[in-house]
């Protein structure tokens, strides 16, 4: 371990300082998980499973059991994802490379969407849900989230195909290549590191929103791990070890995603894979 | 493989409001190698792309013998082309690269293997087939790009400043390679250059642009011979042809400076052109030595004639020195005359 100038340890303390309440947080919801009653940051009682039950005790007071919920948040975010990083490569290869009419207004309107705050528009969203009879479904959120998240994937998706060569795609239709063929089997594998980048950036957004859940869906069976966390506090005595806990699990997934993915992932955050 | 016969008819090409082509005629012969010269913008390699059906030409027709091909897609005009960036595929090895064109007409696996390793043969790339673009050097990414453009074997062959990236030392032999290649396959080829170093070594007939426009279109030795305007004379040759500016009154008059002209040309302004190799030392005009700039075996003068800058070559042994007076002289027959508008005047 090399020693840092002293500098750089003023600068380090004074990040620690401004960590410090989200460690604390963490190290509440770790033991207030764990053991069966805590006060403060001090346990009063054994580790204990009680917290836990959710996990084996299927449905508590009449919520879906976890695992629905799981299996809709894995669901919800992995379409979320896929849809993202489709459409946008799609929508920002045709921006990149075709001339078409409209053109630089339909970007600067992709621009302007991503800037606007779309919770704004929820009460639009839920009556165009109702009308389309998607309301209080998974793909009704989905194709909300999606397509709220469309403009920003565009944006980063076309800077990264403006940055392939031209000849070489040219190349590619003098080879015989359709503009179909040069996008999927050219054009797509050189994007790689952007497609890996916005999956990411999708997933973890997915995974984590709360909001557009929680007002366009209603019955349990829909529910996503946000919601059925959310559905703790509403209770007149609400059990924070069984929320900590419920907390964790939640959480679990985005904890081992970076662990096994920090090298690549940290790649991909300083813009620097090499294909 | 086999040439085909490319006939260009009034190819005109526009982007929005700039004119990149005005009008081409062309017509080549089968296994012929045609370079396309000129400045950078002049439109040599619009016209590449329009033969290769990347742009499609604001007007005219292309022709490969009887076949009118301007409206087909790229694939189906049975071209390949070599980029000048040569616009390998980073993602896939060598050996995919060259497979890449025969991999989109779906051909069987041995078939594609047998041809790839045939031409990779041919090119002596058989040793860096399994590596990526960025593992090998420049002139092995440039002999796999004409590969991946010969393995269709395609009945034209178009290179778009093949040998700019390459190294001086690299070129010259890239150079002959590349036209002893063309010669053995018999494929009708296009070279895209502005080196006139390139162009004049590497093909049978030269077409020279400028700003869109073909300027001539002739064997290297009638490029050389007899230039067509001011613009050919002054880009084709090395070092640059003198070009002055006068008017003709029996003689040629620039200036102070007389120069007997041969006869029958119109009167009126005009311009003379004489190759710097084609001064002599011996004539009748009192020329005073600026500049001496040996070359090796020869050196090049630069004189100051009665107000006139002029050029001359001559052998490096016993070359004037710089302030010397001497007559200099322009032989007739070796004298270019070109009208007011740089036409050329028949002499």
């Amino acid at each position: 371990m090399p020693i840092l100038p002293p500098r750089w340890r003023i600068f380090l303390i004074t990040l620690g300082i401004i960590a410090l309440p989200i460690v604390i947080g963490l190290v509440w919801i770790l033991l207030t998980a764990l053991f069966d009653r805590v006060h403060g940051l001090i346990p009063q009682a054994g580790l204990g499973r009680e917290n836990w039950r959710f996990l084996w005790q299927g449905s508590l007071s009449g919520r879906p059991t976890i695992w629905v919920a799981l299996l809709n948040s894995l669901l919800f975010s992995a379409t979320v994802a896929l849809i993202e990083v489709l459409v946008s490569a799609m929508a920002a290869y045709a921006i990149a490379r075709m001339r078409f009419p409209l053109r630089r207004a339909y970007l600067g309107f992709a621009l302007m969407l991503h800037a606007f705050p779309a919770i704004s528009l929820i009460i639009a969203i839920f009556f165009i849900l109702r009308l389309l009879g998607l309301f209080d479904t998974l793909i009704g959120v989905i194709l909300v989230k999606a397509s709220l998240e469309l403009p920003l994937g565009i944006w980063l998706m076309k800077g990264f195909f403006d940055n392939l060569s031209w000849e070489m795609e040219m190349a590619a239709l003098v080879d015989g290549a359709s503009r179909w063929t040069v996008f999927w089997r050219i054009a797509l594998p050189l994007v790689r590191p952007g497609i890996l980048a916005l999956g990411t950036f999708a997933l973890l957004s997915a995974w984590g929103e709360f909001i557009l859940p929680f007002t366009l869906i209603v019955s349990g069976r829909s529910w996503t791990l946000a919601l059925y966390l959310q559905s703790f506090t509403s209770e007149a005595f609400v059990d924070f070890g069984l929320m900590a806990a419920v907390g964790l699990f939640y959480a679990l997934p985005v904890i081992l995603f970076f662990l096994l993915g920090q090298r690549y992932l940290l790649n991909i955050y300083s813009g620097g894979v090499k294909g | 493989m086999r040439g085909v016969t490319v006939r260009l008819e009034g190819l005109v090409k526009h982007f929005g409001k700039v004119q990149a082509l005005k009008t081409l005629d062309l017509e080549m012969k089968p296994g012929e190698m045609v370079a396309f010269l000129g400045p950078s913008g002049c439109g040599k390699t619009t016209t590449l792309l329009l033969i290769a059906g990347i742009y499609r030409a604001t007007a005219g027709e292309i022709h490969f013998d009887d076949k009118r091909i301007d409206h087909l897609h790229p694939r189906d005009r049975d071209v390949g082309m070599v980029f000048q960036s040569y616009a390998l595929y980073p993602h896939l090895n060598l050996f995919e690269n060259i497979a890449f064109p025969l991999r989109l007409k779906r051909r069987p696996n041995r078939e594609i293997r047998e041809k790839v390793e045939q031409t990779a043969e041919l090119l002596g790339i058989t040793e860096q087939l399994h590596r990526r673009p960025a593992m090998v050097s420049g002139g092995q990414q440039q002999r796999a790009a004409l590969a991946r453009a010969l393995v269709k074997e395609p009945q034209l062959l178009l290179l778009d400043e093949p040998l700019s990236n390459l190294d001086a030392l690299i070129r010259l032999s890239a150079r002959g390679e590349i036209r002893r290649l063309q010669q053995e396959l018999g494929i009708t080829s296009i070279l895209v250059t502005h080196d006139q170093a390139e162009a004049l070594a590497m093909s049978n007939r030269v077409t020279v642009f400028s700003v869109g426009e073909v300027q001539q279109f002739a064997t290297p030795a009638e490029l050389y011979a007899r230039p067509a305007n001011t613009f050919v004379a002054g880009f084709v040759g090395f070092p640059p042809m003198n070009l002055l500016e006068g008017s003709f009154n029996g003689d040629f008059q620039a200036g102070e400076l007389k120069i007997a002209v041969p006869e029958g040309h119109p009167g009126g302004p005009g311009f003379l052109g004489i190759r710097p190799e084609d001064v002599r030392l011996d004539g009748e005009v009192p020329a005073q030595v600026l500049l001496v700039e040996p070359l090796g075996k020869d050196a090049l003068l630069t004189f100051e004639a009665r107000g006139a800058l002029l050029k001359a070559l001559v052998p490096q042994e016993g070359h004037p020195a710089p302030g010397e007076t001497l007559t200099i002289g322009f032989p007739r027959e070796r004298i270019h005359l070109f009208d007011s508008q740089g036409k050329r005047l028949p002499n």
